[in-house]
């Protein structure tokens, strides 16, 4: 995907997420460190310019809650958690770039029951790239990319990264790095 | 990370960076509702405590359950470690429960290290003799850096017995591998001779220091050194070393005092300055939580 | 093996006694040596040392054998075997048994044990005071007339000087020697090691080397006053080494021992806590090693003395301010002289083997011991490989394990030792 693309995706997510919930009250909406968490904020942004509604972003990171803790070699790399609301009764639109074997977003929802009792949780990913390792599914999808087990998905974002774009690059062994989900 | 956490020289200045880094995320979990998270579960944390020190071993405590670890305390005053069973005996048993981490605290410096000899889990001092209490020191750092930004550069001086006390070794290294600049302070008889070779200036006035500093660090200074004869008497020693609060008006706004608690208040510190290093100590004991919940996550959280 | 007559052909003998340092032939007879140089021998049991060095059996001034009363970690028994495995033929026992062997009736006990074990010629030190306490002097005459030359309260640093003055002089009547532990009792209070960098940086306690120099300078003038023998055991730093250098410029009757270890080891060797070299005099620092390493080649230093110290299993894995001092080393001693001094040209190998053997065989008064290697003396012989490499470890002929070279590759090694014409070290192994 290249930076139009990622644009137009969004805007169509922010779209169905107002459709689906009716407008904006009493949604969240909860990124998932990195990345994720920048384009939560760009859904954010986009449902202001929509709506002229305000929906607060939070941004969780979940290396506590991974189930691969002790069996790579270091103790994998923490990074900020930050939800300045209280999640309780809302409609928590967890927003993550690339969906894969579904752990991270399994870990994603336990951190988020110890934060408080959202009313629903729903999941917005940029790329549905498939291989899901768990029951786990994305209510708005920005580009399904169908990929070999084998494959890296690489996502840039301007915030993190200087530009913005989608590429599916060769095989270099089967395990998702921090790229996959 | 490395496997056992002996002595503050061990870390590099990348591993302290990344303990104190990883350790703003462990203080943000102190702020949820649910102060948990599940990283270390089905792991067994130990606390092996030779020596009576409820602050500490509470902050392990802590810290291991907020990691969601399951802990055991062995300490003295009760069970096998005041029956007099052997350090090596007591390490086999721990080792054959499955300790994954054993956190020990006791009076001869170098028993962590000897432990390592007889177990696989990974060894954390939590002070030992006069050697080291590295874990002391981290936090130290992590509260030093929060209200600075950073340690490098910094004016630092560690004011008392500096022979006697773990905590100055551990603190004196990490703030010279992290880039500041450390006085250590106090009676020549209760500053180690080859101090300067720890990376560290030597005075034996502590005046002349007090304007330049960023932390102020007083050191306990127990009574019983004055019958050791490493100093003549308290009076006089107060007289010379201690923090009063003409001396805390020499130091520069926004200097911070410092103390590893408990205080002998009217020795290292009069009674009418207590009170000001004590929201620093008040910072000192959620800083130590978190520090010590990052040092087992990054020592645990890897493949063992 | 018991032969009546044994030919130990084609090693390169070196004996100090005589000056011999060349390739010879020595046969054995009826427990003398026979005959000296090229060797042509009937009906003698032949023992190939091709490529061996042989030299007078070794002699220690000071082993702890700890019999009687810590036969946990020592007897006079596997004390003599692991003598005997190290090359050496005599052995001084110190006197810091428990009994205290401050009377002739301890002194006799261990001669016994000795006797019956067969392995070497042990002489036991008596006590200079009783019960090692420093106060009373213990029955020097009659011990020196059961055989006694040697005495010490080591272990123990005599700390009034008029004690010490006493047993000079008292001693001169029997012309035995005085052989004091050099420790400053107060400085050396609480002191786990050497008093220096690495000490505070392994937060223990330390002693500086003025607390065995103080006592050393003491010694020796009480020496020169009372023109009594003296001997100061361990040596462990530079200005101790100096006082015995101006003492024997005076005149002064006093000879030195220096171990293996504090010639091998410095304070840096403890970093990580190993209790087996947790010693006592500690070892000290690198200027300190050399200046030992320097008196002992130019002979300030007269010999190698091993302060073979047993200690159970139990006692050293303990925490390191808990574990008692001592490191094992008569199984080692002759090892680590030829790896760290006579292999890198520190010491030549004749100077070694005085230090070992001849220079001790006089100061203890061994008479059959240290050479010369000619005929008509007792067949006290060590023969040993030079170039062989080892690691140290257990199994230990000695009944405790604690040695300070644990796990180190050394150079050199005991094939045989020959006791009284008794080859009681054959290959390396004792033969009972």
């Amino acid at each position: 995907m290249d930076e139009a693309e990622i644009r137009r995706a969004l805007t169509r997510i922010a779209h169905e997420v107002l459709e689906r919930n009716k407008g904006a009250s009493s949604l969240a909406l909860v990124g998932i460190a990195a990345r994720g968490d920048d384009l939560a904020r760009r859904l954010a942004a986009e449902i202001r310019r929509i709506e002229g509604a305000e929906v607060p972003v939070g941004v969780l990171d979940i290396t506590f809650y991974r189930d691969d803790i002790g069996l790579r070699t270091e103790a994998p790399e923490v990074h900020e958690t930050r939800i300045g609301f209280d999640i309780t009764g809302r409609t928590v639109v967890l927003v993550d770039d690339v969906l894969f074997t579904g752990r991270t977003i399994r870990s994603a929802m336990d951190a988020l029951v110890d934060f408080g009792r959202p009313r629903a949780v729903q999941l917005a990913v940029l790329v549905d790239r498939g291989h899901r390792e768990l029951p786990i599914r994305a209510d708005y999808v920005g580009k399904n990319v169908p990929t070999r087990a084998d494959e890296q998905v690489r996502v840039a974002v301007k915030e993190v990264d200087g530009e913005d774009f989608v590429v599916v690059d060769a095989g270099s062994g089967g395990h998702p790095g921090k790229g996959g989900t | 990370m490395i496997k056992h956490l002996l002595s503050m020289t061990q870390l590099s200045r990348e591993d302290v960076t990344r303990v104190l880094d990883t350790a703003n995320s462990f203080r943000e979990v102190g702020t949820r509702v649910i102060k948990k998270v599940p990283a270390l579960r089905g792991r067994t944390v130990v606390n092996l405590f030779y020596e009576n020190s409820t602050r500490t071993r509470i902050s392990f405590e802590l810290a291991a359950k907020r990691l969601s670890a399951d802990v055991i305390n062995f300490s003295s005053g009760g069970s096998s470690v005041s029956k007099g069973e052997s350090l090596k005996d007591t390490a086999l048993t721990l080792q054959a429960m499955g300790a994954d981490a054993i956190v020990i605290r006791h009076s001869s410096s170098g028993s962590p290290a000897t432990l390592t000899r007889w177990v696989t889990a990974s060894v954390l001092n939590a002070g030992d003799g006069t050697h080291e209490h590295p874990t002391q020191g981290l936090l130290d750092l992590y509260t030093i850096r929060e209200r600075f930004g950073r340690i490098e550069g910094l004016r630092a001086a560690i004011v008392g017995d500096v022979l006697h006390s773990r905590v100055a070794r551990s603190l004196t290294f990490g703030l010279s591998k992290m880039g500041a600049e450390v006085t250590l302070v106090g009676p020549p008889t209760l500053i180690p001779p080859d101090a300067p070779a720890w990376g560290a200036e030597v005075s034996y006035e502590l005046d002349p220091v007090l304007p330049k500093l960023d932390v102020c660090y007083m050191l306990r200074v127990q009574r019983e050194r004055q019958r050791q004869q490493f100093f003549p008497s308290v009076r006089e020693y107060s007289s010379l070393y201690g923090l009063s609060r003409d001396r805390v008006a020499m130091l520069p706004e926004g200097c911070m005092i410092m103390h590893p608690g408990p205080m002998n208040r009217g020795v290292e510190i009069a009674s009418d300055v207590a009170d000001l290093p004590q929201s620093v100590i008040t910072e000192q004991v959620t800083n130590g939580i978190a520090v010590r919940m990052s040092l087992l996550y990054l020592m645990l959280g890897g493949a063992s | 093996m018991t032969a009546r007559r044994v030919l130990l052909r084609g090693a390169r003998l070196v004996d100090p006694a005589s000056g011999h340092d060349g390739v010879a032939d020595v046969l054995v007879e009826d427990g003398l040596v026979a005959a000296v140089g090229d060797g042509e021998a009937t009906r003698a049991t032949i023992v190939d040392c091709g490529g061996l060095v042989l030299a007078p059996g070794l002699v220690d001034l000071h082993a702890h054998l700890r019999q009687p009363g810590r036969e946990d970690k020592e007897t006079v028994e596997t004390g003599s075997r692991a003598a005997a495995e190290g090359g050496y033929t005599a052995i001084a026992a110190m006197a810091n048994t428990e009994p205290v062997a401050d009377n002739v009736a301890v002194i006799q006990e261990v001669l016994a044990l000795a006797e019956k074990a067969g392995l070497c010629e042990v002489h036991p030190v008596g006590a200079i005071t009783t019960g090692l306490a420093g106060e009373a002097m213990s029955e020097i005459g009659e011990m020196a007339g059961a055989g006694v030359r040697l005495f010490s309260d080591d272990g123990n640093c005599i700390p009034r000087s008029r004690v010490l003055r006493m047993a000079l002089e008292y001693a001169r009547a029997f012309d035995v020697v005085i052989a004091d532990h050099c420790e400053d009792a107060s400085l050396a209070e609480g002191a786990q090691m050497h008093e220096g960098y690495t000490s505070s940086f392994l937060g223990l306690a330390g002693q500086p080397a003025e607390t065995e120099e103080i006592m050393a300078v003491r010694d020796v003038l009480l020496a020169r006053l009372t023109g009594g023998r003296l001997h100061l055991c361990h040596l462990s730093s530079a200005g101790s080494v100096d006082a015995v250098r101006r003492a024997k410029a005076h005149g002064v009757r006093v000879t030195a021992e220096v171990t293996p270890h504090h010639l091998s080891l410095t304070d840096e060797d403890l970093t990580d806590y190993d209790t087996n070299r947790k010693v006592n005099p500690p070892l000290r620092s690198a200027e300190d090693r050399e200046a030992l390493r320097a008196g002992l080649a130019e002979g300030t230093v007269d010999a190698v003395a091993t302060d073979h110290a047993p200690h159970a299993i139990e006692d050293k894995e303990q925490e390191f301010d808990q574990a008692p001092p001592g490191t094992i080393g008569l199984e080692t001693a002759l090892a680590v002289v030829l790896t760290d001094l006579v292999g890198p040209g520190r010491l030549t190998l004749s100077r070694a083997i005085e230090a070992m053997s001849t220079a001790p065989g006089r100061i203890l008064g061994a008479s059959g011991h240290g050479g010369p290697v000619e005929p008509g003396r007792e067949a006290n012989l060590v023969a040993f490989d030079p170039e062989v490499d080892w690691v140290v470890e257990a199994p230990f002929a000695s009944r405790s394990r604690n040695s300070a070279f644990l796990g180190r590759t050394l150079r050199g090694r005991v094939v045989h030792t020959m006791f009284r014409g008794e080859l009681v070290v054959q290959d390396g192994k004792a033969q009972r």
